[in-house]
């Protein structure tokens, strides 16, 4: 990687494991010859953590099968669990992700990710509910969890065996953690449409009528969240916690700069997401991929890999570019997640303010808003009603030159990606296309968006 | 008669080009995928550029414009589309050929012959101004002494400052560089890979260095390398194709290869790529090298001395490896030096300037 900049900020020499075989062996260094690499250059005694300065190192113990990354070669098990869980509070606890009277709802997929982050919003239930009970006047309540699992199979086809198995592997994963118990909601992905209208086709037909096969992978993540949001604010969950890293933020990163998205980018990659009527949080942000299967492998946290949505297109394309970036330089995907970051966020990236006073005084005292402090940012009114991207001011204004039937409003009402990638070019097949959408999608524009565009200009 | 034409291209199952329907299609267009025929194609490619002068209004009438040309396929292109622009649309701009010798022998010398017949070919005055001359060194001894490692960081810092001097020579208002889209989605990447953020806000902007001396401008900030290799095919223009000798490019970056890829997924990706640069909003908390002076030459520069000054010293002084890498010290250099420079190269295409202008 070049650095000649004065400016580089890459991190690119602060790992000194990787600088050693790097060099020599540029593309296809795996991490498990680094540990082996410096156990035979060092002797037999491999340098113990770099934190307790005591144990062994997880590599040194034993090492996962290819996943023993910078991580394993400097922390032993339970330094690396403990920074990890840091990691984790200190995005929860600094963004007010979690409050005491919350009801949260986490989104699990059956990945490593989602394992880890159910993993840790127990231990943080757990303790609370220890704090409770122990504590005299019981001021503090405990923060309810949820789990919801968005069922794809009409989207993605599995057989009915593998498909019976893996929920059955679901249930165990949720209902195996320790009380308090966590309603676990498995919903189909079709729910986006009322019970009674035939979503399976409907969806099936939507899903037809994109023709670019990137733009349809989009099209089933933006339907995924929709369901989301619906489970969340139908069983009266007021936050909903995805499982994107580090790893996975930096593939957004890339392939939102590649469909022309800079404009919207920075929303979607903040700690916190308040646009959709259930704020979304991230308190996975600043773990990576590579830190997670290690957890996972660690503490034998089980995954269902196997209904997990493959990607293809651009996403696929992007998805390997940064694996192959990360290979070279272990610190690359928080490089971009940082840089990113750099981007101003908008007014939606934070958790609202709370005036409500029937609040306990002991819960508001709770709230920490270190990183909540008013900062700049951007304020956006109208949204992509397919991706719910903020407009750009390019995209504005087509939206104003605007008036026509409905139909021809959803044109001009998408950004610009969600237009080119997902909408039908060809007018009579957009009429249709506006009819298999779902109803939440459709009504956005309407509401938020066109009533008073009007009004602005 | 219309009939007879209508069928024929059924008959010979060649198309018709999709613009004037009249014409054989001879290509097909990198960046819209559409069927033309080589005239069609020669005038949609110049109405491009010429939209671009016009709509950035790079240019105004009277202005002396420096093309920095390399004798690689961009800056030959350019020279020839800005010149044949200038006669058709009345710009009434004084255009020259300015050409940096980095002293590299059995590449530059070649390229500058090149360079040396498109001053015949398109009446443009050439300047030559050569790193012998600026700094004392040619790019030939510079490699003796340091190597094949950062040779190219030594060159293109160098460059940078001779395109500024030969234009300060030129008595030139603008000098015009032949990037490409490519190059430009290329370093937008490599700016959020290597988290530069004062140069991601800046690099996709048409027009820079608008408080310098010289402001720079890039009149194929929208236009395909593909588009412009076919274009220099087709229209047999002369130029230099070798790669330099220093730095071979066998095996193209991760971030080229990466764009390359794209391109055939999705040809308007590369296109979005600058969209997303250009609507990029940076936060203004974020710290921002200031801009000033350096102290020994007077050129602009972020640190005391410019980057050419602090490699230049070095090389007088028999310590090469000074300005290098994120050190500016001397005792904790050398390691890490090389172990960059062999990275470099995965990652980048071409620090080197084949046809960075």
């Amino acid at each position: 990687m070049a650095c000649n900049s004065s400016t580089c900020q890459s991190s690119c020499f602060r790992n000194e494991d990787n600088i050693n075989n790097v060099g020599e062996h540029p593309r296809d260094t795996v991490p498990i010859e680094t540990s082996k690499n410096r156990t035979s250059v060092e002797g037999e005694q491999p340098s113990p953590c770099v934190k307790c300065k005591t144990n062994r190192t997880i590599s040194a113990v034993g090492s996962p099968s290819g996943e023993n990354g910078g991580d394993a070669g400097k922390f032993c098990g339970d330094c690396f669990r403990s920074n990890l869980y840091g990691k984790f509070r200190l995005s929860v606890t600094s963004h007010a992700m979690i409050i005491p009277s919350d009801n949260v709802l986490v989104a699990f997929s059956g990945g490593s990710a989602s394992s880890v982050v159910l993993q840790f919003v127990h231990e943080m239930q757990h303790r609370a509910q220890k704090n409770f009970e122990a504590s005299r006047d019981r001021s503090l309540p405990v923060f309810g969890v949820g789990v919801a699992f968005i069922d794809e199979s009409a989207v993605y086809p599995v057989a009915s065996n593998k498909y019976d198995k893996s929920i059955q592997q679901i249930k165990s994963i949720v209902y195996n953690l320790p009380p308090p118990l966590k309603p676990l909601h498995i919903v189909p992905i079709t729910d986006i449409y009322p019970s009674d209208s035939g979503g399976k086709d409907r969806l099936g037909k939507l899903l037809d009528a994109v023709n670019d096969i990137t733009g349809k992978e989009d099209l089933i993540l933006h339907l995924r969240m929709l369901a989301l949001q619906k489970v969340a604010s139908e069983k009266g969950y007021n936050k909903l916690i995805l499982g994107s890293c580090t790893s996975s933020i930096a593939c957004h990163v890339i392939s939102s700069i590649v469909k022309g998205q800079g404009y919207s980018l920075s929303a979607d990659i903040q700690y916190v997401d308040a646009r959709w009527e259930i704020p979304v949080v991230l308190p996975l942000r600043d773990c990576t991929a590579q830190e997670l299967n290690l957890l996972c492998w660690l503490d034998g946290l089980k995954t269902v890999e196997l209904l997990n949505s493959r990607r293809a297109g651009i996403n696929s394309l992007v998805s390997s570019f940064v694996t192959l970036l990360q290979e070279e330089n272990p610190s690359r995907e928080s490089t971009i997640v940082r840089t990113a970051g750099k981007l101003k966020a908008f007014h939606f990236n934070r958790i609202p303010e709370i005036n409500d006073c029937d609040m306990p005084l002991a819960t508001q005292r709770r709230i920490k808003r270190y990183n909540q402090k008013p900062q700049e940012s951007i304020s956006s009114e109208f949204f992509c009603p397919i991706c719910n991207s903020p407009l750009d001011n390019s995209e504005l204004l087509s939206l104003s030159a605007h008036d026509g039937s409905q139909s021809s409003k959803l044109n001009v009402c998408c950004c610009s990606s969600c237009k080119f990638q997902i909408l039908p070019k060809d007018p009579t097949l957009m009429e249709q296309f506006y009819l298999l959408l779902p109803q939440q999608l459709v009504s956005r524009p309407k509401s938020s968006n066109h009533g008073n565009i009007s009004l602005l200009r | 008669m219309e009939d007879m034409e209508a069928k024929e291209p059924r008959r010979t199952g060649t198309r018709l080009c999709c613009l004037c329907n009249q014409r054989r299609a001879a290509l097909k267009r990198p960046k819209t995928l559409d069927q033309i025929c080589r005239e069609c194609f020669y005038e949609v490619f110049e109405e491009e550029i010429h939209r671009v002068i016009v709509d950035n209004k790079l240019f105004n009438p009277g202005e002396r414009i420096a093309i920095g040309a390399s004798g690689g396929k961009d800056s030959t292109v350019l020279a020839y589309v800005l010149s044949e622009l200038n006669r058709r649309h009345n710009y009434g701009l004084d255009l020259f050929l300015l050409s940096v010798d980095e002293g590299i022998t059995g590449y530059r010398d070649d390229s500058l012959e090149t360079v040396k017949r498109n001053e015949v070919q398109y009446g443009l005055p050439l300047k030559i101004v050569s790193y012998k001359d600026l700094y004392g060194w040619t790019m030939d001894e510079i490699v003796k002494m340091i190597g094949l490692k950062n040779n190219c960081t030594f060159c293109g810092v160098f460059r940078r400052q001779a395109l500024d001097r030969g234009a300060a020579l030129l008595k030139v208002d603008k000098l015009v560089t032949g990037h490409n889209v490519d190059d430009i989605a290329e370093t937008v990447l490599l700016n959020i890979l290597r988290g530069d953020i004062a140069r991601l806000s800046r690099c996709t902007s048409i027009t820079t260095g608008e408080d310098g001396p010289i402001p720079r401008c890039k009149p194929f900030k929208y236009t395909y390398e593909k588009e412009i290799v076919m274009y220099a095919y087709f229209k047999r223009l002369d130029y230099f194709s070798t790669e330099c000798i220093y730095s071979p490019n066998a095996y193209r970056g991760f971030a080229r290869e990466f764009i390359k890829d794209l391109e055939r997924m999705r040809p308007r990706a590369i296109l979005d790529i600058i969209k997303s640069g250009e609507n990029f909003r940076i936060s203004t908390s974020t710290k921002m090298p200031e801009q000033g002076t350096c102290e020994r030459c007077g050129y602009i520069s972020s640190q005391k001395w410019c980057k050419a000054c602090v490699l230049l010293e070095g090389l007088n002084r028999g310590l090469p490896k000074l300005g290098i890498g994120r050190s500016r010290g001397l005792d904790n250099g050398d390691a890490k030096d090389t172990r960059q420079s062999s990275r470099t190269k995965q990652i980048e295409s071409k620090s080197c300037g084949t046809l960075d202008f």
